[in-house]
C-alpha cells in the first residue's frame, strides 16, 4: 500500500522535477554565459503576472469536473472585445482599463453561458467541442474585426481605411497601466506591482470562492457527480457557472496580458490563447479531475519563467537556431497529453 | 433557401422513412452544404469551367487523405487528428528522396516505400498512446499531432546537420544545419497525375451545343490509385481484421469478450490509417510540385476532417461516399468562399477567414451534434 502511494506520488512529482531542473540547469548557463540575471528575472516577474489570470481561468472547469478548458478563445474574444471599444472611445489610463472590463465582463458572461448550454449537450466530448468552439469564434470573429464600425483612425489599417489593425498599439491609452501603478525597483529589478496585486486579488478571491458553499459545491460535482446529485446540489447549475467563470476570467486575463504586453493582437492571434494556459496548470500538477489555486501558482511560475528565460539563454548558447519555440511546443503539448494518458488510470 | 435544409439537419433522429425522406435523413449535412456552395457559386458569378478544373485538381490532391480516415472511424477511434504524423512520415520521406535526387516516378515510388516504415512506427507509437486515452483519442490525436510538430521540427531544424550528418547545400540552410523553408519538388512535380498521360492525357476541351466545356485536366493515374483505394478499404471490411475492427468500435467490452484483442486491433487501425495518410501527403504534394518544410502537414487533419464531416460522416460512422462527396463540396467551397468575399462585401479577406471560419465551424457543429445525439439516444434507452 505505501509502496503503491509512493509510486503514486513519483508519478505526479516527475513531470515537475524534470522542469525544475531544466530551470535551474538554464540559469547555470545564464550565470556561467555572464548574462544580466536582473533582466532575465524581471522579465520573468513580468511574465508571470500577465498570464498569471489566464491560467487560473482553467481552475473553474477543471473543478467542476468539464475538463481543460481549450474553449478560452470565447473569453480572450470577449475581453478584446472590451479592449477595442474602449479603446474606441479614446479612454486613457485606468478608466480605459477599467471601462473595458465593465464591457468585457457582460459579454464574457453572456458568451460563457451559451457556450456552457452547449457542453451541457455535449458531456464527455467537452474538450474536443471546445476546441472547435474555440477556433470557429476566433476565425468568425475576423471578419467581424474587418468588418465592424470601429472609426478610430489609430485602429484602422492606413491603407485602405477599412477593418482594424492585427496589432493595436496601446502606447496612447491603457498601456502598462498596472505595470507602472506603484512599480519600483530592487537589485535593478523592477517590480510590477500593480499587475502582481492585481493578478493577487483574483488568485485570493477564487481561493475565497473555493472555500464558500457555491464553491464547494462547484468541486464535489467535479470529483463525484453521482454523490452531488444525490445530496441536492443541482449538477448543471454547477458545471455552467464553472464555464462561466472560466470565460470571465479568461476575459479579464487577456486584458491584463494586452495592458502588459502593450498591443492588443487581432485576428488569428487568439487561436492558440488556450494552450500555454492549458500547459502551465498541468505543469503545475493538476490533473483532469482535481485542480488548486496552488497548481495554477506553481504552474504559472514554472512554465513561463521557463518560456522568459529559454529564448535568450538559447540564443546566446546556439546562435541562430531557435530552439526555445521547439522546446515550448514539445513541453506544452506533451505534458497535455500526459494528463490525457493518466487521468484514466485512477 | 437555407430554411430547408437546417431543419433537416436539426431532426436526423426522427422519422424512420424510406424513400425520399431517408435519402434526405442520411445526406441531410452534404445537401446544405450543397445548397451553400451554390448559392456561393451564384454571388461570385463563378465561371464554371475555371470551378469544374480547380476541384477536380483538388480533390485529386486530397480525397487519398480524406479516405484515410475511414479505419480508425471503424475501429471506433473517431477522427483521426493524427493523420499529420502520417503525413510528416510522407514528408520524411521526399526529404530522403529529393536528397538522393531519384526522379519521376521511380522517385515517387521510392518515396512511397520509404514512408511506410517510418509511418509504421509511428502509427505504432500514436495507437499506444491513444489505447491509454481511451474515450477521449480525438482530443489526444490532436494534441499528439501539435507534439509530433514540435519534434519534427528539432529534428529538421536542429539535429539534421548536426547529429544527423547531411550536407546538402540546395536543401539545407546556408549554415548547414537545418532544412530551408521551401523544398522545390521539380523532378517529382506531377509524377503520379501524369504517369498515364500515354493513355489519354485527361484533357477535356470540347464543346456541348452551345457550352463551352473545358479545358479541364483530369490527374488520371491519381484517380485511378484513390479508385483501387477505394476497393481496397471497402474490402478490409469484409475481411476478417475488418470485422474485428467493426466489433471493436460498437463496443469494446464485447469485443474483449468475445476474445478480440481491442488494444492490438486498435493499433492496427490507427497504424494502417497513418500509412495511408503518409502516400496521401506523397500525392498531395506531388501535385503541389513544392513543399513548405515546416508548415505542409499542419493543416492536412483539420481539413480533411472538415471534409468528410461535410460529406456527412460522424465520429462513428464514415464510409467512402462521404470522403469523395466531402472532398468535393469542401473544396468547392474552397474555391467559392474568397471570391463570393470579394463580390459581397468588396473584401476578398472576408472570403479567406469565411474559409477558415467554415472548416473549424464544421468541425465544431458535426462534434457538438454527434455528441448531443449520442446522449439523447442514450437517455432514451
Amino acid at each position: 500500500m505505501s509502496d503503491k502511494l509512493r509510486n503514486a506520488y513519483e508519478q505526479l512529482g516527475l513531470p515537475r522535477l524534470i522542469i525544475i531542473v531544466f530551470l535551474l540547469v538554464l540559469f547555470a548557463v545564464a550565470v556561467i554565459m555572464r548574462m544580466d540575471l536582473a533582466i532575465l528575472i524581471k522579465d520573468s516577474i513580468t511574465r508571470i503576472g500577465m498570464n498569471g489570470i489566464l491560467v487560473l481561468a482553467m481552475l473553474p472547469t477543471l473543478a467542476c469536473g468539464v475538463g481543460l478548458n481549450f474553449g478560452l478563445p470565447v473569453g480572450v474574444i470577449a475581453g478584446i472585445v472590451g479592449a477595442v471599444t474602449s479603446m474606441n472611445w479614446g479612454l486613457k489610463g485606468f478608466a480605459g482599463f477599467f471601462t473595458a472590463m465593465v464591457i468585457a465582463i457582460p459579454l464574457a458572461v453572456i458568451a460563457g453561458y451559451l457556450y456552457a448550454m452547449l457542453l451541457e449537450r455535449v458531456q464527455g466530448q467537452e474538450m474536443m467541442v471546445g476546441t472547435y468552439v474555440g477556433f470557429s469564434v476566433v476565425s468568425g470573429m475576423c471578419m467581424f474585426w474587418l468588418l465592424a464600425p470601429y472609426r478610430n483612425p489609430a485602429m484602422i489599417f492606413a491603407l485602405g481605411g477599412k477593418g482594424l489593425r492585427t496589432t493595436i498599439t496601446l502606447d496612447r491609452t491603457f498601456g502598462k497601466v498596472l505595470n507602472d501603478f506603484l512599480g519600483f525597483s530592487v537589485f535593478d529589478i523592477y517590480i510590477p506591482t500593480g499587475l502582481l496585486l492585481f493578478m493577487g486579488i483574483f488568485f485570493v478571491l477564487i481561493a475565497l470562492f473555493f472555500k464558500s458553499k457555491a464553491g464547494l459545491a462547484m468541486r464535489t460535482v467535479g470529483s463525484n457527480p453521482m454523490y452531488a446529485r444525490s445530496s441536492g446540489i443541482n449538477v448543471q447549475r454547477m458545471r455552467t457557472m464553472g464555464v462561466i467563470l472560466s470565460t470571465v476570467l479568461a476575459a479579464i486575463g487577456i486584458l491584463v496580458y494586452s495592458q502588459s504586453y502593450g498591443f492588443v493582437q487581432l485576428y488569428t492571434a487568439p487561436l492558440t490563447a488556450a494552450f500555454p494556459a492549458v500547459a502551465s496548470v498541468l505543469i503545475g500538477g493538476a490533473s483532469l479531475r482535481k485542480a488548486t489555486i496552488g497548481h495554477a501558482i506553481i504552474g504559472t511560475v514554472l512554465f513561463h519563467t521557463l518560456l522568459t528565460i529559454a529564448l535568450p539563454v538559447t540564443q546566446t548558447v546556439l546562435q541562430g537556431a531557435d530552439i526555445s519555440e521547439i522546446a515550448r511546443t514539445i513541453m506544452s503539448n506533451g505534458m497535455i497529453i500526459y494528463a490525457l494518458t493518466r487521468a484514466e488510470r485512477r | 433557401m437555407l430554411e430547408k435544409p437546417t431543419a433537416q439537419v436539426k431532426t436526423p433522429a426522427g422519422g424512420s422513412g424510406v424513400g425520399i425522406s431517408d435519402i434526405l435523413r442520411n445526406w441531410s449535412v452534404p445537401i446544405f452544404f450543397l445548397v451553400i456552395s451554390i448559392a456561393g457559386i451564384i454571388a461570385a458569378r463563378l465561371d464554371i469551367n475555371y470551378l469544374v478544373n480547380e476541384v477536380v485538381g483538388r480533390f485529386g490532391r486530397n480525397a487519398f487523405l480524406v479516405i484515410s480516415l475511414i479505419i480508425p472511424v471503424m475501429a471506433g477511434l473517431g477522427l483521426n487528428f493524427g493523420i499529420v504524423v502520417g503525413a510528416m512520415a510522407g514528408q520524411t520521406a521526399l526529404v530522403i528522396v529529393t536528397h538522393y535526387q531519384v526522379e519521376g516516378l521511380a522517385g515517387f515510388a521510392l518515396a512511397a516505400v520509404i514512408s511506410v516504415p517510418i509511418a509504421m512506427l509511428l502509427g505504432l507509437l500514436v495507437g499506444k498512446v491513444l489505447n491509454r486515452a481511451k474515450g477521449r483519442e480525438m482530443v489526444t490525436s490532436m494534441i499528439m499531432g501539435y507534439f509530433a510538430n514540435g519534434i519534427y521540427q528539432l529534428v529538421f531544424l536542429v539535429l539534421l546537420g548536426t547529429l544527423i550528418p547531411m550536407k546538402d547545400p540546395v536543401l539545407m540552410l546556408g549554415s548547414g544545419i537545418g532544412l530551408r523553408n521551401t523544398i522545390d519538388l521539380i523532378g517529382l512535380s506531377y509524377s503520379l497525375d501524369r504517369a498515364m498521360d500515354w493513355l489519354w492525357n485527361g484533357f477535356v476541351f470540347t464543346s456541348v451545343g452551345a457550352a463551352r466545356l473545358g479545358p479541364w485536366r483530369f490527374p488520371l493515374c491519381t484517380l485511378f490509385i484513390i479508385g483501387i483505394l477505394c476497393v481496397l478499404t471497402t474490402f478490409i471490411t469484409r475481411t476478417k481484421l475488418g470485422q474485428e475492427m467493426r466489433a471493436v468500435g460498437q463496443d469494446m467490452h464485447i469485443a474483449q469478450v468475445a476474445g478480440i484483442n481491442v488494444d492490438r486491433t486498435r493499433i492496427i487501425a490507427i497504424m494502417m490509417s497513418t500509412v495511408l495518410a503518409a502516400w496521401g501527403q506523397l500525392i498531395f504534394l506531388q501535385n503541389l510540385g513544392t513543399f513548405n518544410t515546416y508548415s505542409s502537414h499542419e493543416q492536412v487533419g483539420m481539413f480533411s476532417v472538415a471534409a468528410i464531416l461535410v460529406g456527412g460522416a460522424t465520429t462513428r460512422r464514415a464510409t467512402i461516399w462521404n470522403a469523395i462527396v466531402g472532398t468535393l463540396l469542401f473544396h468547392t467551397l474552397f474555391v467559392v468562399s474568397p471570391l463570393a468575399g470579394q463580390r459581397l462585401f468588396g473584401v476578398s479577406q472576408v472570403g479567406e477567414y469565411f474559409r477558415s471560419f467554415l472548416a473549424y465551424g464544421v468541425i465544431a457543429v458535426a462534434l457538438a451534434l454527434h455528441a448531443w445525439q449520442g446522449r439523447s439516444s442514450k437517455q432514451s434507452k
